[in-house]
């Protein structure tokens, strides 16, 4: 063990020695491994930033709530069979309400109607275009994780009266009012004045799933006073018409399945439905929208680390051959070190240190200016989810030993195998 | 070599060889590079071997320093049947019990005199301390104990075949085999070097010396000379005349 030790420190200031009087050499081939570090790490760092992007969308959709729909959040075949359905109607929120309350031991708390239509906010001279506009109760807050970084969400009263007060979004208040405050101004929403009495926190955005940032709520009475989508102007071809669904929180986020047959079972009565008549309404939660999006990630994340992993493989194979190449230039050391007693292991140990030691340094550069451009991303892109960890630090850091592990077996075991003989005899 | 050699008594058989052999195959062709070899040698000899090129010299070498095992045959190094042992045995055997200096020192140009000296000790499994002190104690041996932190560059060709000999020299082998020590420098540091061998077998070590100069086997006390793999002749001392007949022939 002792000897192995001793063996060992050699190996790693014959490693230190080689790439020092090497110094070109070892500078480009270990570019190779800097190269394969940086992209995988860049990748990596993609990869758990469109994680948490994912994670952030689905947040909004709160883990404890579920959605009552025309359509399920899943691709589904037979489309016809959903197309006639009878749309959401918001006062279903209503009769699900009493139903709730009238029912000892329920698994839900409340029922959260919203409708949503594409609009345009306006203040002073600037405008923005499509807006989701949502309409919703009170309630809301209650389904939803929603943060007031100024001003608060309506209230009961506001909600029950259909004032004409209004929520918005980040990137929205930020596009209407880039010098002031937006509390107490009031933005035209499709022509109708709305006081601004709330503005969200910075949600962010990713690959276009939907963010609180381009938002705006106001109070659903309000919503079907002014943008009724009966109104002649929404149902034009291709126009956007009023997507109406109701959410429905639910008490024990552990009882999930329970609460949705309960849900079900509400629906039926509120839809009137005989018992052998098959549900026309969809129920849904965050988790079945996650299904869908999960194989998206992981083919995102496969098809990318697979990518950025053949140019480490590339650094991997100018380690190997920058090896080979050390072998073949110290046959009569292998030789000489063998007559005075190097055992096989010796010299494998040897050479698998060098090439080891080559890809940990390019390893540790690579880390470093794959930080630096971690950074700089950013700082340049805020909205970019990027992510750089200490899990990141210590798996390229295993993946250089790795690399430089199997990339100098194949030379280092050649030298072990020689015969001192005719390695002593090579000039 | 002029005036009359000191010869010490011998001790043990450490090397006995009965009857081997080496056969490589060349292409279709065996070359037979040994053929019946016997030979013993005590603890202690300073044994010369010679023989023109292609008479089985380096094979033998090569053989005696347990970097090769015969094709067949009888090979015991203090008693150890060298021929049946593996790759890591054969290490062990080099490391222990044989020195080597090779013609070219074969020393690691990027280490200095000193980590060159102790390279052998790391083998052996010898702890830093003990080991930097006795490779610093073989290098003043060989008159090197200033120079023990110069790299083989900054050294002379008689210096670096020092250092190899204190090399050699460090873990107290069974015996110095020494190739051509002299081949790679001139004459005058050759017979330093030669002094130096000298002195080493009158303080108890066991030298073999592999040459073809007739000047330098001189300093052995005990010649053999090989031809196409056969010894043709195995004498105590050195006798010029001798040597010049078998020379001629």
């Amino acid at each position: 063990m002792k000897r192995f030790l001793y063996e060992l420190e050699e190996s790693w200031k014959i490693a230190a020695a080689q790439m020092r009087s090497n110094m070109t050499r070892s500078t480009l081939t270990a570019l190779g491994v800097i190269i394969g570090i940086v992209a995988v790490t860049l990748m990596g760092t993609a990869i758990s930033g469109i994680s948490i992007g994912f994670d952030n969308s689905m947040s909004v959709l709160g883990d404890d709530v579920l959605y009552v729909t025309q359509w399920p959040w899943k691709p589904v075949d037979d489309w016809w069979n959903y197309r006639d359905r009878k749309k959401i109607e918001t006062d279903y929120a209503d009769k699900i309400n009493r139903i709730i309350a009238a029912t000892s031991n329920s698994n839900l708390i409340v029922a959260v109607p919203t409708s949503s239509l594409m609009r345009s906010v306006k203040y002073g001279s600037n405008e923005v275009d499509g807006v989701f506009t949502l309409g919703t109760t009170s309630d809301f807050t209650l389904t939803s994780t929603i943060d007031c970084k100024e001003g608060r969400f309506f209230n009961e009263i506001e909600s029950r009266e259909g004032a004409q007060v209004v929520v918005v979004g980040y990137d929205v208040a930020d596009a209407l009012f880039p010098s002031e405050s937006p509390i107490d101004r009031t933005v035209l929403i499709n022509g109708q004045n709305f006081k601004v009495i709330g503005v969200n926190a910075r949600q962010g955005t990713f690959l276009g799933l939907f963010s609180w940032d381009s938002m705006v709520a106001i109070p659903l009475t309000a919503f079907n006073k002014y943008f009724s989508s009966k109104s002649a102007s929404d149902v034009r071809p291709g126009g956007a018409s009023t997507e109406s669904d109701v959410r429905v929180k639910v008490k024990d986020k552990k009882k999930l399945t329970e609460a949705k047959d309960e849900l079900t079972g509400i629906m039926r009565r509120v839809r009137g439905l005989s018992p052998e008549k098959r549900e026309d309404f969809s129920i849904n939660e965050q988790q079945a929208f996650k299904s869908t999006l999960d194989p998206v990630k992981n083919t995102i994340a496969i098809a990318g680390l697979f990518i950025t992993g053949l140019s480490l493989f590339v650094g991997a194979i100018g380690i190997m051959n920058i090896t080979f190449v050390s072998v073949k230039e110290r046959t009569k050391e292998i030789g000489t070190r063998k007559a005075l007693g190097a055992r096989r292991r010796t010299i494998l140990l040897q050479f698998l240190i060098e090439s080891t030691a080559l890809c940990l340094l390019g390893g540790f550069i690579g880390l470093a200016v794959a930080y630096f451009l971690c950074f700089g991303i950013g700082k340049a892109f805020p909205s970019f989810p990027i992510q750089f960890s200490l899990g990141l630090v210590v798996t390229s850091m295993v993946v250089s030993v790795l690399t430089g592990l199997i990339s100098g077996f194949a030379p280092a075991w050649t030298a072990s195998r020689l015969d001192p003989v005719t390695a002593l005899r090579y000039e | 070599m002029d005036g009359p050699q000191s010869v010490r008594p011998v001790g043990p058989v450490v090397i006995d060889i009965e009857n081997i052999t080496k056969d490589y195959v060349m292409g279709e062709e065996t070359v037979h590079a040994l053929r019946a070899v016997t030979l013993q040698i005590r603890r202690n000899e300073y044994l010369a071997v010679m023989g023109p090129s292609g008479s089985g010299k380096s094979t033998l070498m090569n053989m005696l320093g347990c970097l090769d095992t015969p094709s067949s045959g009888r090979y015991e190094f203090n008693g150890r049947n060298v021929k049946e042992m593996d790759d890591d045995e054969l290490a062990a055997i080099r490391n222990r019990e044989i020195g080597f200096v090779f013609q070219t020192f074969n020393l690691l140009p990027r280490a200095n005199a000193l980590r060159n000296v102790e390279l052998p000790l790391i083998y052996a499994g010898m702890d830093p301390e003990s080991r930097k002190e006795r490779a610093a104690q073989a290098l003043n041996d060989v008159g090197l104990g200033d120079r023990i932190h110069h790299k083989p560059n900054e050294l002379s060709g008689g210096q670096r075949q020092r250092v190899a000999i204190a090399r050699a020299l460090v873990n107290n082998p069974s015996i110095i085999l020494a190739d051509e020590p002299t081949g790679n420098l001139d004459s005058k540091t050759g017979e330093e070097i030669m002094a130096l061998l000298e002195d080493l077998y009158l303080r108890g070590n066991t030298i073999i010396l592999v040459t073809h100069e007739r000047d330098i086997a001189a300093h052995a006390r005990r010649t053999i000379h090989l031809r196409d793999g056969l010894i043709e002749m195995d004498h105590m001392g050195f006798i010029p005349e001798l040597d010049a007949a078998i020379a001629a022939t």
